[in-house]
């Protein structure tokens, strides 16, 4: 899960690593009556979005007066951000963060994140800060050093004098350094962190540390025990399918494609979009019901791809484990006659009770093809582009 | 022969009071596993279908003489079952369970690193030697027993699709294993080919993988070094999206890595035989396995 970068800064001040000061609007008075707080000029308005790149296109400003930032807060509220992360549709801006301008003598890159292949958690840090640190690590992996660190055990202070010296520190942004790292190290296990990201950590002029930007993202699995967290989540920053998706739990990824799909398993429903990549089409979606579905969340499952306007044909496949095939097929049925057939849906079953499921389906009466395993319902999917 | 479990494999179950724990655990027994015994905390002296249930691991083992532990406890409690495997002395823990955090799995694997134990998952269906035992959640009539295919899987349906089309062309396995979804697994793929490369039955093995991740490349460059039994290779995930994660919490591809192009890319060049179309996947391995 992702949150917005004034919220992660509320964290990183829970946790007492600074920020600059600063407060979030939602209109342009909110953000006059902030600036004012600030004590000076220039200030920052930056745009609120789950997308990084927002300098480039636009969402960060300065501004040099209350006025300045009436104006661009009001310019901002309510335009489309495109950057190379949102895709071409860009989002909609809701809210900025006004800050107070820094006097900035260096950009750092700070961050932490899990690493699947040593299970240990990693601090990245670089002298090259303020750029796409993807960019960084292939042109001049040099400017990167990472410290791995066993969870069981946690950060020592050696640790961090080894991110500290990479980044020759003048002496006393190293102190305050070697004492920040460890809280952003327990911010980011406290809350199970997928990601920590400052970029840039700035030196001011008064050497100072500074998260100038402040990325947060946290691993799905662990919400049930941060229910503060799950209380950031904006529904502005998702797209309406997908919320309705996830009240049912179903896991629903809508794509920008025409044949929609709906699987069981989420390495046979990726296959399946490939399946329909290959066939011709592209997929609309990605829907994983799940191993253990009732036919409640089929049902749903189905009337979501159904009610998705780009859909021009739908397949399902099953593969019966724990979900039968009987079940799937009820789900089917019940969302077909509550939400009508408007195109062409095949269904490929095997597994558990196939024989059942296929009996519910031909005689529920519905306009549906049947494939008899993959490679037919291939055939049957390019038959609905073509 | 197989590898990790066989006939004599002796199975306990934690978390078996549970729905899918009972559900799961009669299939098993269905199959021909030897279960016998269950550990649920609180519920110790209890039975489940005959079966003895205790409170915990240690007692179940010291009483039962189980040496591998199949696993149905819930995300929040399931990183906790698996390091109480480890000190009671089980050989082989399977973790069924889906949502463990991954700090948790990263700290039970480091808790497990050096310990003579082997974990497989967590989020995964198990593993099974056809005919003989079956510790997991897959459908048993789906597998052919007796060799010589070897299976090894990130993903559970997908997993079946793949062995089922393997059965349908005649083809057996010796050992098909889930390793699991998520991001921090206990058991790789390359763990397990050293297996299969010791073990005389298997003569080929699958591979099947997904986005997210470095695995599928580290095991491509591990089989051109070490592994002389001919390979196929299938990756899911060709049209999916970067930064978003496909159902399984390791099907992520972040930045440049873990596409699927660049995984098919890696093992072509070590030389596996990549199948780059699932309808066609059983004749594909009848003739790279044909020749075997």
């Amino acid at each position: 899960m992702k949150i917005h970068e004034y919220q992660a800064k509320e964290l990183f001040k829970k946790y007492d690593i600074p920020v600059p000061a600063g407060g979030v609007a939602w209109d342009p008075p909110a953000a006059v009556k902030t600036a004012a707080t600030l004590g000076g000029f220039p200030v920052v308005v930056k745009a609120q979005i789950h997308a990084g790149g927002r300098g480039k296109g636009g969402g960060v400003k300065l501004a040099g007066s209350l006025g300045e930032v009436e104006r661009i807060t009001g310019k901002m509220l309510g335009m489309t951000l495109v950057t190379h992360q949102t895709g071409p549709e860009g989002r909609r801006v809701g809210k900025v963060l006004v800050e107070q301008g820094l006097s900035i003598v260096r950009e750092l890159y700070l961050g932490i994140v899990p690493d699947r292949s040593t299970a240990k958690i990693v601090v990245i840090a670089s002298q090259a800060g303020g750029m796409d640190i993807e960019a960084v690590a292939d042109r001049t992996p040099e400017k990167i050093v990472k410290v791995f660190i066993n969870p069981l055990d946690g950060i020592r202070s050696f640790h961090c004098r080894q991110i500290a010296y990479a980044l020759e520190l003048p002496q006393a942004a190293m102190k305050q350094f070697l004492n920040m790292l460890p809280r952003l190290y327990r911010l980011f296990v406290e809350y199970d962190c997928s990601l920590l990201e400052i970029n840039p950590l700035v030196l001011t002029a008064e050497d100072k540390l500074v998260a100038l930007d402040a990325k947060a993202g946290f691993d799905d699995n662990a919400l049930f025990r941060h229910p503060d967290i799950l209380e950031c989540r904006d529904l502005a920053e998702e797209d309406p399918l997908e919320i309705e998706a996830s009240k049912y739990n179903l896991n629903y990824i809508n794509l920008d494609g025409n044949i929609g799909n709906m699987v069981n398993g989420a390495g046979l429903a990726m296959a399946t979009m490939d399946i329909i990549k290959r066939a011709g089409g592209e997929p609309a979606n990605f829907l994983d019901v799940g191993g253990g579905a009732s036919s409640e969340m089929v049902e749903n499952g189905f009337r979501i791809i159904l009610s998705d306007k780009k859909v021009k044909g739908i397949l399902i496949n099953i593969f019966g484990g724990i979900l039968r095939c009987d079940v799937l097929a009820d789900g089917v049925v019940q969302a077909a006659k509550k939400t009508g057939i408007t195109v062409p849906v095949v269904v490929r079953m095997e597994g558990t009770n196939v024989e059942k499921g296929r009996r519910i389906l031909s005689e529920s009466g519905l306009n549906l093809t049947t494939a008899v395993d993959l490679k037919d319902a291939a055939a049957k999917v390019a038959g609905l582009v073509a | 022969m197989s590898i990790f479990i066989n006939a004599k494999t002796r199975v306990l179950v934690q978390g078996i009071t549970g729905r899918e724990g009972q559900f799961h655990t009669r299939q098993c027994v269905t199959y021909g596993t030897q279960v016998v015994a269950g550990v649920t905390p609180g519920k110790g002296g209890q039975e489940m279908d005959g079966i003895p249930v205790f409170n915990t691991v240690r007692e179940a083992v010291d009483r039962t003489g189980a040496d591998c532990s199949l696993i149905f406890v819930p995300p929040a409690f399931a990183a906790e079952g698996i390091m109480e495997t480890a000190d009671a002395g089980i050989r082989i823990v399977v973790a069924i369970t889906e949502g463990i955090p991954v700090l948790d799995m990263m700290k039970v694997k480091n808790y497990l690193a050096g310990k003579a134990i082997r974990l497989i998952g967590p989020n995964c269906p198990g593993i099974i030697t056809p005919g003989e035992c079956k510790v997991g959640i897959m459908p048993g009539p789906i597998h052919k027993p007796g060799g010589p295919i070897g299976v090894i899987s990130r993903s559970g349906t997908l997993t079946y699709e793949v062995v089922y089309q393997l059965t349908l062309q005649g083809i057996g396995q010796t050992t098909c294993i889930g390793i699991g979804g998520d991001p921090v697994t206990g058991t790789t793929f390359i763990d397990c080919l050293e297996a299969f490369e010791k073990d005389p039955e298997t003569r080929g093995v699958v591979i099947v993988g997904e986005i997210g991740g470095t695995a599928e490349e580290e095991t491509a460059s591990f089989i051109e070094k070490h592994f002389s039994k001919p390979v196929v290779g299938f990756i899911a995930g060709l049209t999916a999206p970067p930064g978003r994660r496909m159902g399984h919490a390791g099907a992520i591809i972040s930045g440049k890595s873990g596409t699927a192009g660049a995984k098919i890319a890696a093992m072509k060049k070590s030389g596996i035989h990549v199948c780059e179309d699932l309808g066609l996947f059983g004749e594909f391995c009848a003739k790279v396995f044909g020749h075997a």
